[in-house]
């Protein structure tokens, strides 16, 4: 799970840190060229490869560990204390991926795919396939928006506790690098959702 | 102060078990938690109703045979406590206090809040030990032991093994535990002849005894008596890891 996570949660930089560029004010030519790129270098797509198998890895890990961990107790309390003890979104990671993985599939089909396996795109005036009109046009509607938004909120929580939570899972702690960890961890949830729902944001104020 | 109890009540393992409840109407504010049950129980008995059955010992706050989830907290409300030595200023005049056995299947309940905790001793005697020659006593000081893990091996040593971790967990994890165990081990040069078997061995016992895996929340630091730090739990999947690693089948 954590080394999956830890992957996953590299790719998110990677994939927040291109998006970025479509906030310059180039009509996305930069935005373009870089997806572009990532759509057809031969080590990227390779490295893609992994990125599905290790999504895939970590969904079916968090299936088993969570039907083994609903077997370790069948009769529940009476009273509960949860809220006491323990943060709401680490009791509630299964929940949260599960929400990511509806998104994952709305967002794949919409971008990903069209992108990748169809010649649905147009070009830019650089001649560089434009995937930045195909955002722009998505997101201008607010409905669509909106679920970007609410997922990337889901997002951030799941990211909360995962990306602390992986290197505790791998043994790593140290009185003073765990805290540089928690506090990394917190800013990485926080900024990169962030700038992932500043698209559907910009876009609409754009319009 | 009057107080309403609901208490699970079971005959035995197999019985399907079910919340009581009961009326005490003059709780001395200074009794402790098991004097209060105390208290019900002669109430029961000059009813002529079965006592309550509830696990104790010591009754100081260090054997951890006391368990008990009081209003949905093992050990009740009181941070750093054993039931034993929570008293009942802790709770208000004409409150409805819960009281459950820990839930775990690992922990069948054998009656009333009596839980069978056994899975922890073969959890210790799957590697809870090291191996010292017989004779007389060594000389202590033989194998010089550096101050920061000679306390941080103390600190993980102070489990009473009460197995309130697993009743906080959502996940009924016995990781704090066995993370303690193998810490306390793991700092001193004493516990290393066996340091990586018994990581594995301890490790495949708590699987197979049906305890659920750690997800980080952090539910039982908050409630063991002993404040036994999540930090054990970190360590345990270090040493575990490195054994893996390590360890060449025969």
């Amino acid at each position: 799970m954590s080394l999956t996570g830890l992957f996953l949660i590299s790719f998110l930089l990677v994939h927040c840190s291109i998006n970025a560029l479509m906030f310059l004010n180039d009509d996305g030519l930069l935005f373009n060229e870089a997806a572009h790129f990532m759509a057809s270098n031969i080590l990227i797509r390779t490295v893609e490869i992994f990125l599905f198998l290790f999504l895939i890895i970590h969904i079916l890990q968090s299936v088993a560990i969570t039907r083994q961990n609903m077997k370790a107790r069948t009769i529940s309390y009476a009273g509960s204390s949860a809220t006491a003890t323990s943060k709401w979104y680490s009791r509630s990671m299964g929940i949260l991926g599960a929400l990511i993985l509806v998104f994952l599939v709305i967002h794949l089909k919409d971008f990903f795919i069209p992108s990748r396996f169809t010649d649905r795109l147009g070009f830019d005036s650089n001649g560089t396939p434009d995937m930045y009109s195909e955002v722009k046009m998505a997101f201008e509607n607010p409905a669509y928006a909106m679920i970007y938004i609410l997922s990337m909120i889901v997002l951030a929580y799941h990211l909360l506790h995962g990306f602390q939570s992986a290197f505790r899972s791998l043994g790593i702690y140290h009185k003073k690098y765990t805290p540089v960890i928690e506090f990394l961890g917190t800013a990485f949830s926080i900024v990169v959702p962030a700038v992932f729902a500043a698209m559907p944001i910009f876009f609409l104020l754009k319009k | 102060m009057r107080l309403t109890l609901k208490v699970w009540r079971q005959k035995n393992k197999s019985d399907k078990g079910g919340f009581e409840t009961y009326q005490l109407n003059n709780v001395d504010t200074h009794a402790s938690f098991l004097e209060m049950m105390d208290v019900l129980n002669e109430q029961l008995v000059n009813e002529n109703k079965i006592p309550v059955a509830f696990d104790h010992d010591c009754r100081e706050g260090i054997c951890g045979a006391c368990s008990m989830v009081i209003n949905g907290r093992p050990h009740g409300p009181l941070k750093g406590t054993t039931t034993c030595q929570l008293h009942m200023r802790h709770f208000h005049d004409g409150e409805t206090v819960t009281i459950e056995p820990f839930r775990a299947n690992a922990f069948p309940v054998l009656k009333d809040l009596v839980v069978d905790r056994s899975s922890f001793e073969r959890i210790q005697q799957a590697g809870g030990y090291i191996s010292v020659g017989t004779g007389s006593a060594p000389e202590a000081n033989n194998i010089p032991v550096n101050k920061v893990d000679a306390e941080k091996a103390f600190d993980s040593a102070a489990c009473i093994g009460c197995g309130a971790c697993v009743a906080a967990c959502k996940n009924g994890s016995a990781m704090l535990f066995v993370g303690a165990k193998v810490s306390q081990y793991a700092l001193l040069p004493q516990g290393h002849p066996e340091r990586n078997e018994r990581v594995l061995n301890m490790v495949a016992v708590m699987d197979e005894e049906g305890f659920g895996g750690c997800t980080n929340t952090g539910a039982c630091e908050a409630e063991c008596p002993k404040e036994i730090s999540v930090a054990n739990i970190m360590r345990l999947n270090r040493e575990y890891i490195s054994a893996k690693l390590s360890v060449e089948k025969e």
